[in-house]
């Protein structure tokens, strides 16, 4: 007789921990199945915690959950080769209680995240691969895991299997995956005495700085880089549209090697450990690219379901608040009494709709296309930013007048006149549209 | 059959390093494991209960973080898991360790008796294998280390045989239950638990034992007190100065690369080049 749960969590991600989470909490009897050794074992994230996503789902998560560092300073940074013209923005406002960004550390925040999901009382068994979903018809019923014996019923089944969504493509509930829909990331963890990092960036204890980065360092690739502060170690790492990967020959490691070699990098992790280092598939489709979210007996959540912001760098609160809905629909259709069928399921849609995570992603909707066709945005207007940062700053006897037509007369041969307010309003576009 | 398996949380060891001004080991981010040895110990006693029915309990002595090694036993097919936990055992050499292990498992026997308690040879990061004997001479049980098979069991007439590997060959012994039996590596492979049992591991929750729960009175006898053994040092071997050379083999040609590997032995040792034209003459 197989086992069978109100709710089957498939994943302890941010998404899976969510929903779980929540279920669990409002008494459903929840499994949740992780391949992976522990908890969050095969989580990859850069990673940056809002605050506003995690306290939405476990109000008092300061008091106990493992944070690196508030965030206060976050720079922008456009690289050329040997150079970057950038931005800062620092703010008292953020050294205020309660804080609104943290870095984390995945390997440590997970494993608290899912202590939390245990003691709410939901059953999580790791080392269980869930190879396919259990169909009647074309009502999921279950999954099957790799175990001899692994069918387990439930009433819902929500995925929340990461990027490879292998799940819902098994099932066929979705197309495969794009290439350009997907970016690939690399990252390493570099250890740092804390006194070291805080005099580096000039911070105190607890406080964090966040670099992000475009330009160059993609090497013409749709993507950008990102450096964080975390107790006592730096994370950087770097991520393209796999698409462009597959057409570069340049690999993902050498990026990351190329960027840590940068003058306005090297200075930061000069005499660190490296300790780690991951690569992870990240869903950037945007808006376009999220699939059917919910069908009989089952919902979507998390990277799964394509809930990135790639613009914003936004991806774990996203894939918290869509594992926290999902549970609420399940909740509420429980509460009710009514069957977990894809017309009562469709509450979840609109809730996503109604909530950031669609408004976002609808607003940034054209930005993935503009930007993959757009490759000087990455490549030509660095270097053009460059360029004229570093004539407008060098004295040398040459009167300014000059030096903004030499600037212009540069802008104006890389793009010409129609192609700079072409682009101007491509960007404008992509960012600005809905 | 009522089996206990002996096992301990260890850092895995393939990752640990000594850092090379203090000396001391760093186990920072070093991942915590299950001993393998352990594994062929609980393996080992799966099967003789998938053959003869019963109980297998795995027993562990170490810190809170040690319960999550018992739910992998767990997951395994271990039916029982007791955690040794106490501030009192810290920093217990071996004598110290079978003492509170002895103790605890003559607690465990006033539940139900046992026939056999298994153990891996040794462990990774102590390598003494002296807790397994340790705990056989304290509960006067009869001691198999370096097992390599089990042959037979008999719980009807209290005998078992196994086969032991020695110096220069097998040996095949046999004597009388309850035993205790140190398990050598490679003998089995561990299995993929089924369904069942990681349900049942997720829902069997770890006995936590104290010094007192575990039967022993006397905190002296226990941890640093109790524990004989000093470490006086400990320091990181010196990293070799010389290279191991990697020659490259061109087009499959062995008798070049002998010829090869030859003038590069003689140039490094040219004393054994002198020998060996004084010899053929």
């Amino acid at each position: 007789m197989a086992e069978k749960f109100d709710v089957i969590v498939v994943g302890a991600g941010m998404a899976g921990n969510a929903a779980a989470y929540t279920c669990a909490k409002a008494g459903l009897s929840v499994l949740q199945l992780e391949r992976g050794e522990t908890p969050g074992s095969k989580n990859v994230q850069g990673a940056i915690l809002y605050a506003d996503a995690i306290e939405k789902i476990i109000p008092d998560f300061r008091d106990d959950a493992p944070l690196e560092r508030h965030l206060i300073e976050q720079r922008v940074w456009i690289l050329d080769d040997d150079s970057c013209v950038g931005s800062t923005y620092r703010s008292e406002e953020f050294n205020r209680r309660p804080y609104n960004r943290y870095t984390i550390i995945r390997a440590h925040f997970d494993q608290w995240f899912s202590k939390k999901v245990q003691h709410a009382g939901a059953m999580v068994i790791c080392e269980a691969t869930v190879e396919e979903l259990l169909l009647d018809g074309k009502r999921v019923i279950g999954v099957r895991t790799d175990r001899k014996g692994g069918e387990i019923h439930a009433d819902c089944v929500i995925l929340a299997d990461g990027a490879n969504s292998v799940l819902a493509r098994k099932a066929g509930f979705r197309p495969e995956l794009d290439p350009k829909d997907m970016a690939l990331a690399v990252k390493e963890i570099h250890f740092l005495p804390q006194e070291t990092i805080e005099s580096r960036f000039s911070i105190g204890e607890d406080e964090g700085v966040v670099i992000e980065m475009a330009g160059k360092v993609t090497a013409g690739m749709m993507g950008t880089a990102f450096l964080y502060t975390n107790k006592e170690s730096i994370t950087l790492g770097v991520g393209c549209m796999l698409s462009d990967f597959k057409r570069q020959t340049v690999t993902p490691y050498e990026l990351l090697d190329r960027m840590k070699r940068h003058p306005a990098i090297a200075p930061l992790i000069e005499g660190s450990d490296m300790k780690e280092y991951a690569a992870h598939l990240i869903p950037e489709g945007g808006y376009d690219a999220v699939p059917q979210v919910y069908g009989d007996g089952w919902l979507i959540a998390g990277d799964a379901g394509q809930f990135v912001n790639g613009l914003h760098r936004e991806g774990s609160n996203l894939a918290m608040t869509t594992g926290m809905l999902a549970a609420q629909t399940v909740i509420e259709l429980k509460a009710a009494g009514k069957a977990c069928t894809a017309p009562n399921l469709s509450a979840y849609k609109a809730k996503l709709d109604d909530s950031f995570v669609m408004k976002d992603l609808k607003k940034y909707r054209r930005a993935p296309a503009i930007f993959h066709k757009n490759p000087q945005f990455f490549t030509t207007y660095p270097e053009l930013l460059s360029k004229a940062a570093q004539t407008l700053i060098r004295v040398d006897g040459v009167d300014k007048r000059t030096k903004e037509r030499q600037i212009r007369q540069t802008f104006v041969a890389r793009r010409s006149w129609w192609g700079l307010i072409s682009d101007a309003f491509k960007f404008w576009r992509a960012v600005e549209s809905k | 059959m009522h089996s206990v398996v002996c096992i301990k949380q260890v850092p895995d060891s393939a990752q640990i390093r000594v850092h090379p001004v203090t000396n001391t080991i760093m186990r920072q981010g070093v991942p915590a494991i299950v001993n393998p040895y352990d594994l062929f110990a609980l393996e080992e006693a799966l099967r003789l209960k998938d053959q003869l029915g019963g109980t297998v309990t795995v027993l562990s002595m170490g810190p809170p973080m040690a319960e999550a090694a018992l739910r992998k036993c767990l997951a395994f097919g271990a039916d029982d898991a007791i955690l040794v936990s106490d501030r009192a055992f810290a920093g217990s050499d071996t004598l110290a360790t079978s003492f509170a292990l002895a103790a605890t498992i003559r607690k465990i026997q006033e539940n139900m008796p046992v026939d056999l308690i298994f153990t891996g040879k040794q462990t990774i990061d102590g390598d003494t294998a002296q807790v397994g004997p340790g705990i056989a001479k304290r509960l006067d049980f009869q001691l198999l280390t370096y097992a390599s098979k089990i042959v037979a069991v008999s719980p009807a007439e209290k005998r078992i045989t196994v086969e032991r590997r020695a110096e220069g060959g097998v040996q095949v012994l046999e004597t009388r239950l309850p035993c205790l039996i140190t398990m050598l590596e490679g003998t089995n492979e561990m299995r993929f638990g089924d369904m069942a049992d990681l349900f049942r591991a997720a829902r069997t929750p770890v006995k936590v034992w104290d010094r007192e729960a575990a039967g022993i009175d006397d905190p002296g006898s226990v941890g640093l007190k109790g524990s004989p053994t000093v470490v006086s040092k400990v320091f990181a071997p010196k990293p070799r100065a010389k290279r191991a050379e990697i020659v490259e083999t061109a087009d499959n040609d062995p008798a070049g690369l002998a010829v090869t590997l030859l003038a590069k032995v003689f140039t490094q040792h040219p004393k054994l080049d002198r020998e060996l034209t004084k010899t053929v003459g």
